[in-house]
């Protein structure tokens, strides 16, 4: 697997802040090489156990377990809805049948555990996620690492319209 | 996007956020130390570590990320001089639903958080340490990251520290989305490089087995902020806010049907559930009345606005008296809330009105929790999966009769039986649903198909 020189400086130094036990740095690794590659594949897991001096099972241990760690690419741009309870009383649900209306893309058989919901175009993928903690301004989402309260189902399309 | 800055309602006591939305507050180095930042600690380093624990001790502070756990005691569990290193952890894995007191801290008052953090360091002995951020905070990460080089380009940070002798480093650990790694265990394993399962007590309490196997301190961000502010006022003074066994300010989250839900920060006990929710948060929205709050995130019990809670409180003499009263007269406070069959939790206090459908309510908590329990333990990974699947059924005109006792009986078989409290945070809001609600329970139950009319999702 070709790890760009300059990602793996930065893995290089996040390995330095673990020096009792260099396999803490597994995650922040996956973290880093998600971040550069988009998602965790076969070799990412088997570099990642080799650089760390672990067997690759160690390493999918952690991939299968955590949500935001991903097997497959997301789409351009990545939309992640709050689900939970006070988000879901401001409307969350609705806000997800929005972004989705308008990014085009087929909400059917979603749900925890699924394949990412994608556009046709691979422009937006979606997921819902659970409690963003910002509970008080509901609905909450995030599209890339950018972070959005109170957004209003009216403001989806200009919303969209940020992400080209 | 509505702004969601606020001014400070005139009856907040804010100390830990003081800086919160302050006009001209930025979150660099700069504008901390301008504001006397990083004097506290200054102040610490002219003490013993001894002295700063017992200060936290006199003070009463209780850990609040939840479980309420006195902060001193916890610390006294580490004995000064082990041969084994010792390291702090600082809980940011803020995912409790209906808390959202954290991330501003983190964003917007950094530093407040180091200089807490560093002074709990120097208190425990710990010479190397870590916030652990949940993965969904990125912006947050890297704000850290950057005051964390701040800091120690300033020399609080680092080796020999203002000259006291003391070491220290602080990295960040991102977590990726998993709510059991706030459970201080799992979040030890997570940082291992394992899988979050949480660890069986004993014998791993932290304190004593904790990361690498060595005496670890994890601490929630609000309790390490409250830490600068007991060294700067000293624990007798900081222990006259609040009342006995509750002391100083607590930071509340208000989310749900009230007219203005926000972050606001009271003296522990200092306001009551209906004087939150009327005067603070201006009220229920226009024609609405009050149903149901759950106190301390999604985990509390819920408590039914019409029944009548008897609460055995004890007296400045000593003594206990037993006093009824309403839910909205409840004082916030651990021990009252805790009287009335719920808890403070983590400050999440989310409020429903009569329009809610409790099946509903009880549903979206279930799938949460179904979500995002570990799996390690039986219980918890079944009965989380089932109570989702019965109350999802039922919403959708799929219940029988028995539903309700069946949920309740499996919320009963995971209390109790799991390693960790995730066990009783999946079982507590179905076995108080249906404790406080049964009636909406058995006639949702009740109804066929289509019959159901509530069920948009």
């Amino acid at each position: 697997m070709d790890i760009p020189a300059e990602l793996e400086t930065k893995i290089d130094e996040a390995i330095t802040q673990y020096p009792v036990s260099k396999r803490s740095a597994t995650l922040p690794l996956l973290h880093l090489i998600q971040e550069q590659l988009g998602y965790i594949d076969e070799a990412a897991i088997e570099w990642v156990a080799k650089k760390l001096g672990l067997e690759p099972i160690n390493v999918l241990e952690l991939v299968t377990f955590y949500p935001m760690i991903r097997r497959e690419p997301a789409g351009k741009h990545h939309i992640r809805v709050c689900r939970t309870l006070s988000c879901a009383m401001a409307g969350s649900y609705e806000l997800l049948d929005t972004f989705c209306k308008y990014a085009r893309i087929d909400r059917q058989h979603n749900g925890h555990g699924t394949h990412l919901l994608k556009s046709e175009d691979g422009k937006y993928s979606i997921e819902f996620v659970e409690c963003l903690a910002s509970c008080g301004f509901g609905p909450v989402c995030m599209i890339n690492d950018d972070f959005y309260e109170a957004v209003s189902q009216e403001e989806v399309p200009q919303l969209l319209e940020k992400y080209q | 996007m509505a702004s969601t800055t606020r001014t400070p309602h005139p009856r907040e006591k804010r100390i830990i956020f003081k800086n919160i939305d302050r006009p001209g507050w930025t979150n660099d180095i700069e504008c901390y130390l301008h504001d006397g930042g990083y004097e506290e600690l200054k102040k610490a380093f002219t003490m013993k570590p001894e002295q700063i624990v017992n200060e936290v001790k006199a003070s009463g502070l209780r850990g609040r990320g939840g479980a309420g756990f006195p902060c001193g005691v916890k610390w006294g569990f580490i004995k000064p001089g082990g041969s084994k290193p010792v390291y702090l952890i600082c809980n940011a894995d803020e995912s409790e639903p209906g808390t959202f007191k954290d991330r501003y801290i983190i964003h917007q008052d950094p530093h407040q958080l180091l200089e807490g953090m560093i002074i709990s360091c120097y208190a425990v002995n710990a010479r190397l340490a870590y916030i652990y951020i949940r993965g969904e905070f990125p912006e947050g990460a890297k704000i850290l990251e950057h005051a964390l080089a701040e800091a120690k380009e300033q020399g609080f940070l680092g080796k020999n520290i203002l000259g006291s002798g003391f070491d220290l480093e602080i990295y960040v650990f991102r977590g990726a989305g998993a709510y059991i790694c706030g459970e201080e265990t799992g979040l030890i394993e997570s940082m291992e490089g394992k899988r979050p399962y949480p660890r069986i007590k004993p014998p791993y309490f932290p304190a004593v087995l904790g990361l690498y196997m060595c005496p670890t301190i994890v601490n929630n961000v609000e309790t390490l902020c409250n830490v600068k502010h007991i060294v700067r006022i000293g624990g007798a003074e900081y222990a006259k806010m609040g009342k006995p066994n509750n002391t100083g300010t607590r930071l509340l989250c208000v989310s749900g049907d009230v007219q203005q839900p926000g972050y606001y920060e009271f003296e522990v006990g200092g306001i009551t559930i209906g004087e939150l929710i009327n005067d603070i948060c201006g009220g229920m929205k226009p024609g609405r009345t009050l149903k149901a709050v759950i106190p301390g995130g999604s985990s509390a019990k819920v408590l039914n606005a019409k029944d009548r809670y008897k609460i055995k409180a004890k007296q400045p003499d000593g003594t206990t008296v037993e006093l009824e009263m309403g839910l909205e007269d409840i004082p916030i406070d651990f021990d009252t809330l805790a009287a009335a069959g719920s808890m403070a939790g983590s400050g999440g206090v989310i409020v429903m009105d009569d329009t809610r459908d409790m099946v509903w309510a009880l549903n979206n908590i279930n799938e949460f929790y179904a979500h995002e329990s570990c799996g390690q333990c039986t219980p918890c990974r079944e009965g989380s999966l089932w109570m989702k699947k019965i109350t999802e059924r039922m919403l959708h005109g799929g219940g029988v009769e028995q539903d309700t006792d069946t949920l309740k009986t499996v919320a009963d078989n995971i209390a109790g039986r799991t390693i960790c409290a995730f066990g009783e945070a999946c079982a507590w809001p179905t076995q108080s649903f249906i404790d406080k609600f049964r009636d909406e329970f058995a006639a949702t139950a009740g109804k066929k198909g289509s019959e159901n009319g509530s069920t948009n999702h």
